[in-house]
């Protein structure tokens, strides 16, 4: 069985169980299984999760793409503030980054004045931060590979050669 | 006293039956909340690349005609191409044609090939408009039936035995529509030999080509000796999504290329040239886009096959294009029959096996360019009505929920649902 196959289809659509995933690839159900508990037990397989549309489900939320530039420290380099930042809840993604700067935090919360005062209180002042600015999200248009909001309608005849 | 309108149309058009797709078409358009099956064409929109290549063209001001012979660039993609994947090789200057579709290339082969009388030898069950436009062309059609019991291949044999002193041409399609059939390189063998004993010329209709799932496509032109009796047709409507941009190519013999480039540039004149700079696109960047879409096509047959075998359907096991012919005979109905059933009672739409032929009498096209949620909620629908018309499934080895529900949201194949 491909590996990557059985990863893309269920990186798509995480509800596959592993007997509509045997069907698909042709192999035996409990191959399938074999593998997805392999691959959960060694975390390639990190976490099932589901792409939600907030908007659409009339919960307002505020997120914000912050740019980190911090100095690195002997030995660890950036890796004690990155994952010192990593830990807050609020935090949803940290990423070491090439250019201008070092860290790209993504930061989720429910008003501005939330994500602001995070900012403002706990981030900047992690020692080893030199400096943050903040670019907050003013609308969403592709989310982890998906495009958000109508996708391509199917214009096909009902009937073709 | 003038004639009246039909009198006035040629006979060969006038008698000429529509195509049984297009009569149920028009069934299918008359019913409400139908799910497809019927679509002989991707259900992926063309890459975005290919879309976003082709608008950078407008935007540069390329909106004239092109040589007759299609753009240059696009022949010398194309003759790259064929040599990368098959290693047959096509002077992009001389023996390189693009058209509008496959569908204008067949017609020019044929049209420069066929004289009054002369036999076009044609696998059977066939693409609907191969026979019309033999037809058309003036020729006479010799159907060579294929069966489920051969895996709806041709054989030497049978092309053998069909041989005339009027045959000229055989027309191959393989990876086949409708049934999904491969010729397999050692057949092929076998029927090109036969075509140089008796000089026979190849017309090879691969527009399904990259989409073989099983073993790997024969390109006819790169056997030994059939380069120079091959009409290798192609396009780019299958494999890059890319139906309505109607861009195909021919490619043959020098002198022969000539003469189908005489009929298209008095008639069609040039393929359009937007359509022509996205299709330069699609050879140039669309490898890995055509590979993802073959992946999930083979899942989604993996799934139907699985489905219909199921049901207590048999069904050959497609290894290219896009459509499974499962065989309806054991629910008692004929391909009309269990066609317009399924539509009115279960709201499924897939096409008669008839209508490609008396040979597709008994099966039904299904084609499975379709997303897994429709494919799955469609093939409930199917085997409900094969119950009901008392077919035992075979032992149910799948969960009651074979596939995604409908209600589960983003599809697998993240392709469109209608």
């Amino acid at each position: 069985m491909n590996t990557l196959e059985l990863l893309e289809l269920l990186e798509d659509n995480a509800r596959l169980t592993p007997e509509e995933i045997a069907v698909m690839l042709h192999v035996d159900t409990g191959e399938v299984r074999r593998a997805i508990q392999e691959l959960e037990q060694n975390k390639t397989i990190l976490k099932y999760m589901t792409l939600v549309n907030w908007e659409k489900a009339g919960e307002e939320k505020v997120s914000a793409l912050i740019e980190v530039r911090i100095t690195p420290q002997r030995d660890v380099g950036f890796d004690a503030v990155a994952r010192r930042i990593s830990r807050f809840p609020e935090v949803r993604s940290v990423r070491l980054m090439s250019g201008a700067y070092d860290l790209a935090v993504f930061i989720e919360g429910r008003t501005m004045r939330e994500v602001s005062h995070f900012v403002a209180t706990r981030l900047a002042t992690i020692e080893g931060v030199i400096s943050t600015t903040t670019h907050f999200v003013l609308k969403t248009y592709k989310q982890d590979g998906v495009i958000v909001g109508d996708g391509e309608e199917d214009r096909r005849l009902m009937v073709t050669p | 006293m003038s004639k009246t309108w039909c009198e006035r149309i040629n006979p060969v058009v006038r008698d000429m039956p529509p195509s049984g797709i297009r009569r149920f078409f028009d069934m299918v358009a008359e019913t409400k909340g139908v799910i497809s099956l019927g679509v002989g064409e991707p259900d992926f929109v063309t890459p975005w690349h290919i879309r976003e290549a082709c608008i950078y063209s407008l935007e540069k001001g390329y909106t004239m005609y092109t040589s007759n012979s299609g753009l240059l660039e696009l022949r010398y993609a194309i003759a790259r191409d064929l040599a990368d994947t098959y290693g047959v090789f096509y002077d992009p200057r001389s023996e390189i044609l693009v058209t509008v579709g496959v569908s204008q290339a067949l017609d020019l082969a044929l049209r420069a090939l066929v004289c009054p009388g002369d036999e076009v030898l044609i696998p059977e069950p066939s693409y609907v408009s191969y026979a019309p436009t033999v037809i058309l062309a003036g020729g006479k059609v010799v159907p060579l039936p294929t069966g489920m019991e051969q895996g709806f291949c041709l054989s030497a044999h049978q092309v053998e035995a069909a041989i005339t002193p009027r045959t000229k041409l055989l027309l191959l399609c393989y990876p086949n529509n409708p049934t999904g059939a491969v010729l397999d390189r050692k057949t092929l063998l076998e029927i090109a030999e036969v075509a140089a004993a008796h000089d026979l010329i190849v017309i090879s209709d691969e527009i399904y080509d990259r989409l073989t799932y099983v073993g790997q496509h024969t390109c006819v032109a790169s056997l030994p000796g059939m380069k120079e009796r091959t009409v290798l047709l192609n396009g780019f409507s299958k494999s890059y999504a890319m139906t309505g941009w109607r861009v195909g190519y021919a490619c043959g013999h020098g002198d022969f290329i000539a003469a189908m480039t005489k009929i298209h540039q008095y008639t069609m004149l040039c393929a359009p040239i937007t359509a022509q700079m996205a299709a330069l696109e699609a050879l140039k960047n669309g490898r890995s886009g055509m590979e993802r879409m073959v992946r999930e096509y083979n899942r989604r047959r993996n799934v139907v096959l699985h489905a219909f075998r199921d049901m207590g359907l048999p069904c050959f096991e497609p290894k290219g294009a896009f459509y499974a012919f499962p065989e309806i005979r054991v629910t008692g109905l004929t391909s009309e029959e269990f066609a317009e059933t399924l539509l009115q009672e279960e709201k499924v739409a897939v096409v008669p096996g008839n209508a490609f032929g008396p040979s597709g009498e008994g099966f039904v096209r299904c084609s499975y360019a379709a997303s897994l949620e429709d494919l799955g909620e469609a093939l409930r629908r199917m085997a409900r009505l094969v119950r009901r018309r008392g077919v035992r499934p075979r032992v149910i080895s799948t969960p009651p929920r074979p596939f995604p529900a409908r209600e589960a949201g983003v599809s697998a194949a993240g392709g469109a649902s209608s």
